[in-house]
């Protein structure tokens, strides 16, 4: 009983100093929201194509049809940050084991369409999210964000914020893992 | 003096008034009743942009559009619980305020009850240790033998 009464606040100032270090951790980012579509299926969703655009509207029965590795990004042409990871998604989309698919969030058509022929449009589909509705089904807290989804439809994976430099090395590893 | 009064009174005011101006005037409902339940709601939902702030004050756009929502939700005749399981089902629990019970939250509910009866036991172990009764009783014995010496000393003097 000594020794118990002894050890306690011990063992209660370790357990609160390692929750301390814990928390200072460098790799720890405590504003990023884990998401709630993880192993869960595609949401619903169905969304018309960019007038003037040649690459089709986007929705989940297409998606699903796919059968393939798919990458979902929102992007949007107000958004700095998309305009960063663009070039990464140009590289990737010469992968044919991938399916890479894009849905513009809150966008204007035409501002949209200029975004894509000047950087060029890496999308098999671009799905116009105008209204943020299909956003906020996928659980987006801005733009950019990028989901892997595996052959079944299922999500396995999301990433807020752009894939550049080793966000976007750490990003491809886990595709390729899929892709296994 | 009067100024710096003059200051906090307006800042004071202002301060309430502000935070109630996130919701726009073509977001509120007609009926002020399910009115009323939205923002009931929306001071319970965390905005997804600015964290620590209910998106009921929020000025994000997605705050907004989950303001909206909302009042859609309630108009099809959601009831407040499945407004909230609207909302989690695509962010997660991390969007209420308040953690539901489950098993990665117990011992944040549960943790202050834990704390309690574990100082109750060690305060009663430290209390039965110190109990005047029981060292009134050793300290009379060993001092009863020392009076008695004493006594017995006087007498042979």
């Amino acid at each position: 009983m000594r020794r118990f009464v002894f050890l306690t606040p011990l063992a209660l100032s370790l357990t609160i100093g390692a929750f301390a270090v814990w928390g200072l951790l460098n790799d720890r980012n405590p504003s990023e929201i884990p998401s709630a579509l993880i192993n869960r299926s595609v949401p619903n969703f169905d969304l018309l194509p960019l007038p003037g655009l040649n690459s089709p509207g986007l929705s989940k029965k297409e998606l699903l049809n796919l059968e393939k590795v798919s990458v979902v990004n929102f992007f949007a042409s107000w958004c700095l940050p998309c305009r960063a990871e663009h070039q990464s998604f140009i590289k990737l989309s010469r992968n044919d084991d991938i399916e890479l698919v894009g849905i513009n969030y809150k966008d204007n058509d035409k501002d949209a369409l200029d975004w894509l022929t000047e950087l060029g449009n890496p999308y098999t589909y671009v799905g116009n999210d105008f209204s943020g509705r299909t956003g906020i089904d996928w659980g987006i807290t801005g733009v950019p964000e990028t989901f892997i989804v595996n052959k079944n439809g299922k999500v396995v994976h999301r990433f807020s914020g752009p894939l550049v430099g080793e966000r976007f090395e750490e990003f491809k590893e886990l595709l390729m893992l899929e892709l296994k | 003096m009067n100024h710096l009064k003059l200051f906090f009174i307006t800042f004071f005011y202002l301060v309430p008034m502000g935070s109630s101006m996130a919701v726009e005037p073509d977001e509120v409902l007609t009926d002020s009743k399910l009115e009323s339940r939205a923002r009931d709601i929306s001071t319970n939902v965390r905005c997804v942009v600015c964290q620590n702030e209910p998106i009921d004050t929020s000025n994000s756009g997605v705050a907004r559009d989950l303001r909206i929502l909302i009042r859609e939700r309630l108009l099809a005749g959601d009831s407040n619980k499945e407004v909230f399981k609207y909302l989690v089902d695509r962010y997660g629990n991390f969007i209420l305020f308040k953690p539901p019970l489950t098993l990665s939250t117990v011992l944040l509910w549960f943790m202050p009850l834990l704390v309690f009866t574990l100082g109750v036991i060690i305060l009663a172990g430290a209390l039965k240790k110190a109990s005047p009764l029981k060292r009134s009783k050793t300290f009379s014995v060993s001092n009863k033998k020392k009076l008695d010496v004493l006594e017995n000393e006087k007498e042979k003097d």
